[in-house]
């Protein structure tokens, strides 16, 4: 049986916001359940989760927004193209409106987890998301 | 045929007491014990062997009497009903006049004034993403925005409650208006909300990059400034929400709330200021929740410890220093995506649990606060629902009225054994900023955030519409509130720049170099130097940079 490193995912928040628990609970539960997290505190500036992508080779950048940050995780997206990045899948959750998400995932981000979404759901889809990178890169290899 | 109705004599309570647990136990079985959020077991009934009203004289009294378990004034809502206070505050300063103007056309009184995140974080406008201003709040950077926002308000004749965090900008901002008015400081009433620096290093993380110390500073500064100049205002507001919505428990968050408020009272004690005159401007902010009854008695617990806590702890001796005067806002984080209309029956639920708990100011959600700000009609809803509950529900008939209820009373006093064994344990690590540092708070609250999680996840805790009595939907369907016009904003920063080419830079210059030299000095007013440079036309984001030069970068302290 080959062996299967397990997903490495950063979970951190850029723009204005501070609100953390979303964040903080995510993280904890995607430890839980054997992923490699990388968290860091509120405030991130988006070159720095880039930066934090490339060193760690993150299979997930998971961003929380509560209060419109979302509005500047395309430049996110951007950012992370420009760096050669687009490979790794970037998932948002928290307030987002439904016109928002639209928008969202037209600039490429993978899914978006509304409140109420089960913190299993959340798991299995950065397990499958982390999943299918490593499997691009062992076809590409 | 009936049964006759047993008639009970007083002394045989005990043994129809005894019976009646034993065909309970028979008709439920051994259920497991039920828990609050707190952690406090809930029986299936309570009697006068659980409060016997024994103690009535010493822990209740009467409203408005020490140790004010029954409400801090004597006619509570038979005199005045609480305060309405919806938050607003979008777009630019032209926005929200409009806005205020609209609210004081239908009779409101009081104002409240949310800023723009980047003001929070210490920003102005000119150093972000402009995608992101004034989504969540009006964009407010100098005195000419002030006066934009406040035009034709009369702010010498009512109260402005602003969220106004370190270093409350927004207050020297709005004196520095009153001043080219001539109205009086004197005549300016509110408070500053969002003052608390520690519930932003712990929960929130709103705060503009200052260091911890850095912002102890100059809360204090601010209280004694306010004391002296604006007696009218409250400068502090200590918060409790921000722990609450981030995961604590409600005896945590009144806990935490209520450590913060002796860390603030004993620095301004050690700075010389007196009791009697800084306590009575202490005012509070607390979170809601949908656990009604858990939250009375946090609130009317909080009540009674506060009083105990300003009396015999900080020595005061005017009955003003010891009443707990709080603002409540509904839960905005047990609210549902799902379903989201039933949010209309949980924002009433919570507004009821603040009003029994004898708050003196009220928010109460719009239901769609899950999809965005507020609709205006969300907005409307949540306005009505007071209006419903004081008018045609009749919740302000009676002070207290779940006052001497054996449930209530004896949860009363568990929720005040915990919030007390919780200050116990922040008093043993040192205290609150101690606690903070250390990491302590950050982690009990993330313990308890985690903890509800899972137990939603796995049933325990039911959440309608999300765990439970799910039924098919398309949430997607909500209207959500439209961003500030992108024109508008680029206007504004258009003005922002032409306002930084009029001024005088000399001014700004002195005013600055003022600062940072208060700052420096162990005994100069910092917050004074703040106003004299709202005055000088500086921005927000210069004041902002000048104290963290001056007292420190900081950062969240947060924890997984």
């Amino acid at each position: 049986m080959k062996h299967e490193r397990p997903p490495k995912v950063i979970v951190t928040k850029i723009g204005f916001d501070g609100h953390d628990r979303g964040s903080r609970v995510i993280a904890a539960c995607l430890r839980d359940a054997g992923m490699e997290v990388i968290y860091t505190p509120p405030w991130q500036e988006i070159p720095t989760v880039v930066k934090l992508a490339m060193e760690e080779d993150a299979d997930v950048i998971g961003i929380s927004s509560l209060a419109t940050d979302h509005l500047i995780v395309p430049r996110l997206m951007d950012a992370l193209r420009a760096a050669g990045l687009a490979d790794i899948q970037v998932i948002v959750g928290g307030i987002v409106p439904a016109k928002d998400e639209k928008v969202l995932l037209a600039a490429g981000v993978a899914q978006v987890f509304h409140p109420g979404a089960a913190l299993d759901d959340i798991v299995t889809a950065v397990r499958a998301l982390a999943t299918a990178r490593h499997a691009k890169q062992g076809a590409a290899a | 045929m009936n049964k006759p109705v047993p008639q009970i004599a007083a002394a045989d309570l005990p043994q129809a007491q005894a019976r009646w647990e034993q065909e309970f136990a028979a008709g439920a079985g051994r259920p497991e014990p039920l828990r609050n959020r707190s952690g406090v077991e809930i029986k299936p009934l309570y009697t006068p062997r659980d409060w016997s009203g024994a103690a009535y004289a010493d822990s209740l009294g009467f409203p408005g009497e020490y140790p004010y378990t029954r409400g801090i004034y004597p006619t509570m809502y038979r005199g005045r009903s609480w305060s309405q206070r919806q938050l607003i505050g979008l777009g630019v300063p032209e926005d929200y006049n409009a806005r205020v103007k609209e609210i004081l056309a239908l009779g409101g009184s009081a104002l409240s004034l949310i800023p723009c995140n980047s003001v929070f974080r210490g920003y102005d406008a000119d150093e972000v993403p402009a995608e992101l201003l004034g989504t969540c709040g009006t964009v407010i950077n100098h005195v000419g925005d002030m006066e934009r926002a406040l035009d034709g308000v009369p702010i010498g004749d009512l109260s402005t409650a602003m969220n106004d965090p370190s270093p409350f900008t927004l207050l020297a901002f709005e004196l520095a208006v009153a001043k080219k008015r001539g109205v009086p400081w004197t005549r300016i009433t509110g408070t500053s909300n969002q003052s608390d620096c520690i519930s932003h290093f712990v929960a929130n993380h709103m705060f503009f990059r200052i260091a911890l110390q850095g912002a102890r500073r100059i809360v204090v500064d601010h209280i004694a400034f306010a004391n002296e100049q604006v007696p009218g205002w409250n400068p502090l507001s200590i918060v409790g929400q921000h722990m609450q919505q981030a995961g604590a428990t409600p005896a945590e968050a009144m806990a935490f709330t209520l450590c913060s408020a002796i860390q603030y009272a004993e620095d301004c004690i050690a700075a010389g200021m007196d009791p009697d005159r800084f306590l009575p401007r202490f005012t509070f902010f607390f979170d809601i929740s949908v656990s009604l009854f858990e939250e009375v008695a946090k609130f009317r617990a909080g009540r009674r410890v506060w009083a105990k806590l300003c009396r015999e702890r900080f020595g005061a001796k005017d009955p003003r220093s010891w009443r707990f005067k709080f603002h409540g806002q509904t839960s905005g984080v047990d609210l549902t995506r799902q379903q989201p209309l039933n949010n209309i029956a949980r924002v009433t639920t919570q507004a009821m649990a603040g009003i029994f708990g004898g708050l003196q100011s009220l928010h109460t959600d719009g239901y769609d606060e899950v999809f965005s700000t507020p609709t205006t009609e969300a907005a409307r809803i949540a306005v009505a629902t007071q209006n419903i509950l004081r008018e045609e529900a009749h919740l302000t008939d009676v002070i207290d009225p779940l006052g001497g209820s054996y449930y209530v009373e004896t949860l009363t006093d568990q929720m005040q054994q915990k919030i007390e064994a919780i200050i116990d344990l922040i008093d043993a690590a040192g205290g609150m900023y101690r606690a903070v540092e250390q990491g302590l708070v950050q982690k009990m609250i993330g313990d308890s955030a985690l903890a509800f999680q899972k137990r939603v996840d796995a049933g325990a805790e039911t959440v309608v519409g999300v765990n439970k009595y799910t039924v098919e939907e398309d949430p997607a369907d909500y209207p959500a509130l439209d961003y500030p016009d992108r024109a508008r904003m680029d206007a504004y920063l258009t003005r922002l720049k032409a306002f930084k080419a009029e001024r005088s830079a000399a001014a700004v210059d002195k005013a600055l170099a003022a600062l940072a030299a208060a700052a420096q000095s162990k005994r100069d007013n910092v917050f004074a130097q703040v106003v004299a440079a709202a005055e000088a036309s500086a921005t927000h984001g210069e004041i902002c940079a000048t104290l963290r030069r001056e007292l420190g970068f900081g950062q969240p302290l947060t924890i997984v």
